[in-house]
């Protein structure tokens, strides 16, 4: 059989069978494209912005390198407070949430039955689908002065939190949630049920068990959903928004100084704070196997 | 800070070259806008109409051009369209900033541009004078409208005034007694109200502390609420540190204030016009008043962009938003003040116009409309520099804490 008759397309892919780093090439290229320029391209853009300033008369931005922007987030003590709040509230969304995901995920995985549990994966999924908006309105009007809150505390002495940052850390738990219990629920799915049953005819009470052989292995799992909620926290400022009363996250300092101060370079080095954030808790958890988990 | 300077000065000397034009400004650095010693570009209003162009884009505020396709009975643009055959393409902006930078591309024909933005345009050169004789609707309107310090440079007009509002005191009357006549329900460290108290979500929000220091503390010497030296400027944040833990939210989205007050979660605080409407006519007890001190608010402009190349379009819809039907049509659809008194006749609900205080020139001057702050200062002095929007901006993410 001569080359002449083959068609194009056999002799394209007899080409790239002889050419294994052309294929390779290839099949990168279109995500290596969408990781280089648009994903890492943006974020380097981001951080080159973040060393010019805006031009307060004429508000256009001036290309010129200087470190007033870092130094005033450094020096102004408001942003320092909002940086600890706003990863203060992360970590307690974190926190919340993993308490309340492991036991239902663990339900989920050992002791529902498979039809219950499609039903509660599919119930765990529900929230997901319905508007961001529409749910942290909910919560606005569930937390207002005469809100079902108010009415179902008020008989035990108890009121509603009111706006805050614990109606925030409320309605961001609420809002997380799903990204906490699923992949808890999935590193508990891994685990085989001999270890829990060993465990247990070695002697180990259910405790001993659940702290020496469950969550040892399911520890993972656990850091991979805190990424999620951790770093939705960090970057969030519509829920603060809306339930925050008068508080400010990280977000929305971005937010300000892009809507009403028409100041993108500030913006741009308040943005990096969550990303340099992100990148130390990374590095914190990218030992305990967390990122495989992902 | 020597370079920053020189770039400013390059920047402003290369709006004066477009210009092309040698005024007073051979230092730079001093053309800034303001009503006083305040030299703008010297660009000239259009001389006469010609042929309409076909078409005409504008940049306006959501629901100052309405083509019908948010609501079909909500329409004054297509019967313009008809009429003089400029098709009208609408953008819509949020902000007043984003105003600003988007009429810098030069694509708009037309802007519906608030105080906080209209001498930013002005000075930058965006805007050029219009020549109100061709805008025959131009000679209804309100005079104490016309030629103020955010529509006019040296009483050369910039634009048509449109359409005007206050920041009024709002109070829920079942929970507020007596009714105030005073910001100091909201200002006073012992308000009753503490923790009820609703601001609204603006670096602009800081003229609302500087006015009411204008009236209890005279001694600092505030004359405008825009025009802030340090000093003014740091009492004016320190009010508002002191108001912080007394309130019980900002607000940008005046339909999450108007839920606030329904709720009782707010029973006092800075609202517009058809906040109140709204929330009274959902059921809640409110009322608002402008209190002694004043209040500030907002007096819209439509202008024309100095790079337009659809004059007579843009010239043909300036003359039909303010006249007396179409004028009446926003003001209604957006809930705020005419412009022109003829439209009072042609609103849907007849009591819009005392509603809203049209033409109530006393009512109008107790308002210190929405302006730019900027460095050189705004009341005439030039013996002190003034805060900036920058510099507010800031303090309002400081007083935030």
């Amino acid at each position: 059989m001569t080359t002449t008759l083959e068609s194009p397309r056999r002799k394209a892919s007899a080409f790239l069978y002889r050419k294994p780093r052309l294929r390779l090439g290839l099949l990168l290229s279109a995500p290596a494209l969408w990781l280089g320029l648009a994903y890492l391209g943006a974020l380097a853009a981001l951080f080159v912005t973040a060393f010019w300033h805006t031009d307060v008369f004429t508000g256009q931005v001036v290309t010129e390198w200087s470190l007033d922007n870092f130094a005033m987030l450094f020096s102004d003590a408001v942003y320092r407070t909002i940086t600890f709040r706003t990863v203060g509230i992360a970590a307690l969304v974190t926190v919340i949430t993993a308490v309340l995901a492991f036991p239902m995920a663990f339900y989920m995985a050992k002791f529902a039955s498979p039809r219950a549990r499609r039903l509660l994966v599919i119930a765990v999924m529900t929230p997901l689908w319905a508007s961001y908006l529409v749910k942290a309105y909910a919560w606005r009007s569930m937390l207002s002065g005469n809100g079902v809150l108010h009415w179902l505390l008020n008989p035990f002495g108890l009121d509603t939190p009111g706006y805050g940052v614990l109606a925030t850390v409320i309605t961001l738990s609420y809002l997380w949630l799903p990204y906490m219990i699923l992949p808890i629920y999935a590193g508990l799915e891994r685990l085989p049920n001999s270890l829990v049953d060993a465990s247990g005819d070695l002697g180990a009470r259910p405790f001993r068990t659940f702290r020496s052989v469950v969550l040892p292995v399911t520890f993972p799992a656990v850091v991979a959903g805190s990424i999620f909620t951790f770093s939705l926290s960090l970057g969030d400022y519509i829920a603060v928004k809306i339930v925050g009363g008068t508080s400010q996250m990280l977000g929305n300092v971005v937010y300000d100084n892009i809507g009403a101060a028409n100041n993108l370079p500030f913006a741009a080095t308040v943005a990096t704070v969550p990303v340099v954030i992100m990148l130390a808790y990374l590095a914190a958890v990218r030992r305990t196997g967390a990122l495989d988990n992902l | 800070m020597k370079n920053r300077k020189l770039a400013l000065a390059g920047l402003l000397g290369a709006g004066l070259l477009v210009a092309a034009c040698g005024t007073s400004g051979s230092d730079s650095t001093a053309a800034a806008p303001g009503g006083q010693g305040f030299t703008p570009p010297k660009l000239d209003a259009l001389a006469q109409l010609g042929q309409p162009e076909g078409q005409v884009n504008v940049l306006a505020w959501p629901g100052y051009a309405e083509n019908g396709s948010n609501d079909p009975a909500v329409d004054w643009v297509t019967g313009f369209e008809k009429e003089t055959g400029c098709k009208v393409n609408v953008k819509a902006f949020g902000t007043s900033d984003e105003a600003v930078s988007l009429m810098k591309t030069g694509q708009y024909d037309v802007i519906s541009a608030s105080g906080d933005a209209s001498l930013r345009l002005i000075a930058s050169g965006d805007v050029e004078p219009v020549n109100t004789a061709l805008v025959p609707n131009y000679a209804d309107v309100f005079d104490f409208l016309k030629n103020r310090p955010w529509n006019s440079v040296n009483n050369v007009a910039y634009g048509v005034p449109h359409g005007w509002g206050a920041n009024l005191l709002t109070w829920r009357t079942d929970k507020v007694t007596p009714a105030p006549t005073s910001w100091s329900v909201m200002f006073d460290a012992n308000s009753p109200y503490k923790g009820k108290i609703s601001a609204y979500d603006s670096p602009i929000y800081i003229a609302d502390a500087a006015l009411y220091l204008q009236t209890h503390k005279p001694e600092l010497g505030i004359k405008n609420p825009y025009a802030l030296d340090d000093k003014q400027f740091q009492a004016a944040v320190e009010l508002l540190k002191q108001q912080r833990p007394m309130v019980g939210e900002y607000w940008s989205d005046y339909l999450k204030e108007s839920q606030a007050l329904k709720s009782g979660d707010a029973v006092v605080g800075t609202a517009w016009q058809v906040t109140v409407n709204l929330t009274k006519s959902e059921g809640a007890p409110v009322e608002s008043v402008l209190p002694s001190e004043g209040a500030t608010g907002w007096s819209d402009t439509w202008m024309v962009s100095a790079k337009s190349p659809h004059k007579t379009c843009s010239y043909k819809w300036l003359n039909h938003i303010v006249s007396p039907k179409a004028n009446a049509q926003v003001a209604e659809y957006f809930g705020e003040s005419p412009s022109n008194p003829k439209a009072c006749a042609e609103t849907k609900e007849k009591a819009h116009c005392d509603t809203y205080h049209a033409g109530d020139a006393a009512y109008a001057a107790k308002i210190q409309y929405w302006t730019t702050p900027i460095a050189q200062c705004l009341d005439g002095r030039t013996d002190v520099k003034c805060k900036d929007y920058g510099e507010w901006t800031r303090a309002w993410t400081e007083i935030k804490g």
